[in-house]
């Protein structure tokens, strides 16, 4: 059963009550709130999203509650509880939605170490999926969102997972995160996207997210080989260049942008060899979105990579 | 009596969980990870050759939390190396306390730990200069408020924790188990005299085995932070298995607790381990350390608070009584560190007149 199965009212009174366990990639996540712009925006976005309904396991037990105290009345707030306990700091009520976001992203980031973890969004064509780590603002959400809307599988907007047993990405397709001027770019680019409300004045100013392809979602089993690293760079006016990068520079700038590199130890850089290894490395400038999806559409992963044996089946 | 947790039955007896449902794995896996003992339970089970009978998704957090832990205690190796090479001119060996000690005598309780910093102990007379030290090597002062610096150096047992400028660890360096302002004074001259060298280092030394308990059960029961209790509790319980193997330990445990006036902590060791972890202490024992015993109405409310606070922090292992549990104790252990009107003057302070962290 997914998610659109329950009315609005019936997802909200689950929510309340006994929470749900939302299936998102390979994660079960066992969320409850009260919020009502949190349960609009599951309702929206998690719309095709699977249930778990039977032999309830969760990886990860989430809540979003509203602090018990005086601001509740004047500048009321919305906490982030993780097992029951809270991990950030409370946030303005109105940002329960992105909270939510970033709250299901810390999850994994923490957790997941049977993989190699970069900050990365990563989609997919043909078989092969290119990983595009960037540093916030360089428009790799953007450019994220505009290929998925042309034909490109989206595997995650903000989370690359590696599975250091085999090297094969395992996808975790959530809402597509846009912040400022991208969202309505976006909007321009496809105007059937589905957006939740944009909020103002976070952190990252304002964002508003996209919801994942249903495809995307229907396929989030399926792992992936991996064939090109590639750096965006949105920068104004800029004709689209694809530029050739050192496999050395690429393994420090991925490590750089990787949540448990370090953590993962001689596991973490076999894994980081073995990526860099078998993709084709690129730093990537852009100004307009139809020249990204041209020069996306011509990549050709590197002739080995069919025969690429992994060096832990040696 | 204690309920059957399936914490304290993952901690007791591992091999029962195998035959655990798929929702029982859940709730364990919520409870030991808040208690900081995941890792412990996934090296429990491998060790018995039953990791692989574990259901896929709760096997895959046990393991991630392994990952961890390996990280943590490969880097407690490395920090120690600096630790040495920073006090190597120094002349005082380091005695290595707690965690940092466990695993680099490779004692059972290591396993599956998880560390936030490491604690040294060196002579009161040696700490200027082993600060300097490590000041020299990239470790700077924590609190730079004119108040804390007093607090730490008058009435504490430690230094102000001290932060390596580039690796963030954090070192905090003792020269007394309990702080000088508190009624119970363990003589660290005593302490110290009786500390052994590791295997194969000259420079390196650990607390003697059943000082090693009665420290653990010192910070235990002295302690105003029990959220991590119920790991501080199985460090007790798995030193004492290891250590009950030498000789003459449970006879060297009661005399040196008579000695250094420890026997009240020790009782609580004691007691609340068998209580929650089924270890085995030998009958004489308890006889031995009566003395340590309160009366019965203390021991009465003591039992009501340890038996709700030493269980983790998760809310299927909370009654409506385990927060004041938790408050009661707190308070109970700044009092114990301070005299009473020490104890106000502080508070007083940190109310009123010292900065608000921001």
């Amino acid at each position: 059963m997914n998610v659109s199965a329950l009315t609005p009212s019936e997802l909200k009174f689950r929510l309340k009550k006994a929470g749900i366990y939302l299936q998102t990639g390979s994660f079960t996540t066992h969320l409850k709130t009260t919020i009502p712009s949190v349960a609009e925006g599951i309702g929206l976005l998690y719309a095709d999203y699977p249930l778990v309904e039977q032999d309830c396991f969760a990886d990860f037990h989430i809540s979003l509650t509203r602090p018990r105290n005086l601001r509740r009345w004047f500048k009321p707030q919305v906490l982030f509880l993780f097992d029951g306990n809270t991990i950030f700091k409370p946030l303005p009520l109105d940002q329960a939605f992105p909270m939510l976001e970033w709250g299901l992203n810390w999850c994994v980031s923490t957790h997941v170490n049977h993989c190699l973890m970069i900050h990365a969004a990563v989609v997919e064509k043909g078989g092969f999926a290119a990983i595009m780590p960037a540093p916030p603002g360089s428009g790799k959400s953007t450019l994220c969102a505009a290929l998925v809307n042309r034909g490109w599988r989206l595997l995650s907007d903000e989370l690359a997972l590696i599975r250091v047993s085999d090297g094969k990405l395992i996808p975790l397709p959530r809402p597509v995160s846009l912040k400022n001027e991208s969202i309505e770019i976006i909007r321009r680019y496809e105007p059937n996207a589905i957006f939740s409300r944009k909020v103002a004045d976070t952190i990252k100013g304002t964002v508003a997210h996209m919801k994942a392809p249903a495809d995307s979602i229907v396929r989030a089993a399926e792992v992936v080989q991996v064939a090109w690293v590639i750096f965006p760079k949105y920068q104004a006016g800029a004709t689209a260049c694809l530029e050739t990068l050192p496999q050395s520079r690429a393994f420090m700038r991925v490590a750089d942008n990787s949540f448990n590199y370090s953590l993962l130890g001689l596991q973490g850089f076999k894994a980081m060899t073995n990526l860099i290894d078998a993709s084709l490395c690129y730093d990537f400038t852009y100004s307009k979105l139809d020249d990204a999806i041209e020069i996306f559409g011509a990549l050709r992963p590197q002739a080995s990579n069919n025969h690429h044996v992994y060096a832990n089946e040696l | 009596m204690i309920p059957n947790y399936l914490i304290l039955q993952a901690l007791r007896e591992p091999e029962t969980l195998i035959s655990l449902s798929l929702p029982d794995w859940d709730l364990l896996i919520c409870q030991a990870r808040r208690a900081n003992l995941l890792a412990r339970i996934c090296l429990l089970l491998d060790e018995r050759s039953l990791l692989k009978q574990v259901p896929p998704k709760p096997r895959q957090h046990l393991e991630w939390s392994r990952v961890i832990s390996e990280k943590h205690i490969q880097a407690v190796h490395w920090e120690i190396t600096q630790i040495r090479k920073a006090l190597e001119k120094v002349g005082v060996p380091v005695v290595l306390l707690k965690g940092a000690a466990y695993v680099m005598a490779k004692l059972p309780s290591a396993k599956g730990r998880l560390f936030s910093d490491i604690d040294i102990i060196v002579p009161k007379g040696s700490l200027s200069v082993v600060e300097a030290a490590l000041m020299l090597h990239g470790w700077a002062a924590t609190h730079h408020d004119a108040y804390d610096q007093r607090y730490y150096r008058t009435w504490m047992h430690e230094l102000p924790p001290m932060r390596h400028i580039k690796r963030k660890t954090v070192i905090d360096v003792h020269h007394a188990i309990l702080p000088e302002t508190a009624a119970l004074h363990p003589d660290s001259a005593k302490l110290l005299a009786a500390a052994q060298f590791l295997d194969g280092y000259d420079d390196v030394k650990v607390f003697a085995p059943a000082d090693m308990v009665l420290h653990s059960a010192v910070h235990l029961f002295h302690n105003d932070q029990l959220d991590q209790g119920l790991r501080d509790l199985v460090d007790i319980d798995s030193l004492l298995r290891h250590f009950s193997r030498l000789p003459t330990f449970w006879t060297d445990l009661s005399v040196r607790a008579h000695e250094l006036g420890l026997m009240r902590p020790l009782f609580y060791a004691l007691r609340y381990a068998v209580h929650f972890l089924n270890t085995p202490v030998p009958s004489g024992m308890m006889e031995a350390i009566q003395n340590g015993r309160p009366n019965p109405l203390t021991l009465f409310f003591t039992d009501q608070l340890f038996e709700r606070a030493l269980l983790p922090a998760h809310k299927s292992c909370s009654d409506w009584l385990t927060g004041a549990a938790r408050q009661i104790l707190y308070v109970r252990a700044t009092w114990l560190r301070m005299p009473s009107l020490l104890l106000a003057r502080h508070l007083f302070h940190k109310a009123f007149i010292s900065p608000k962290p921001e």
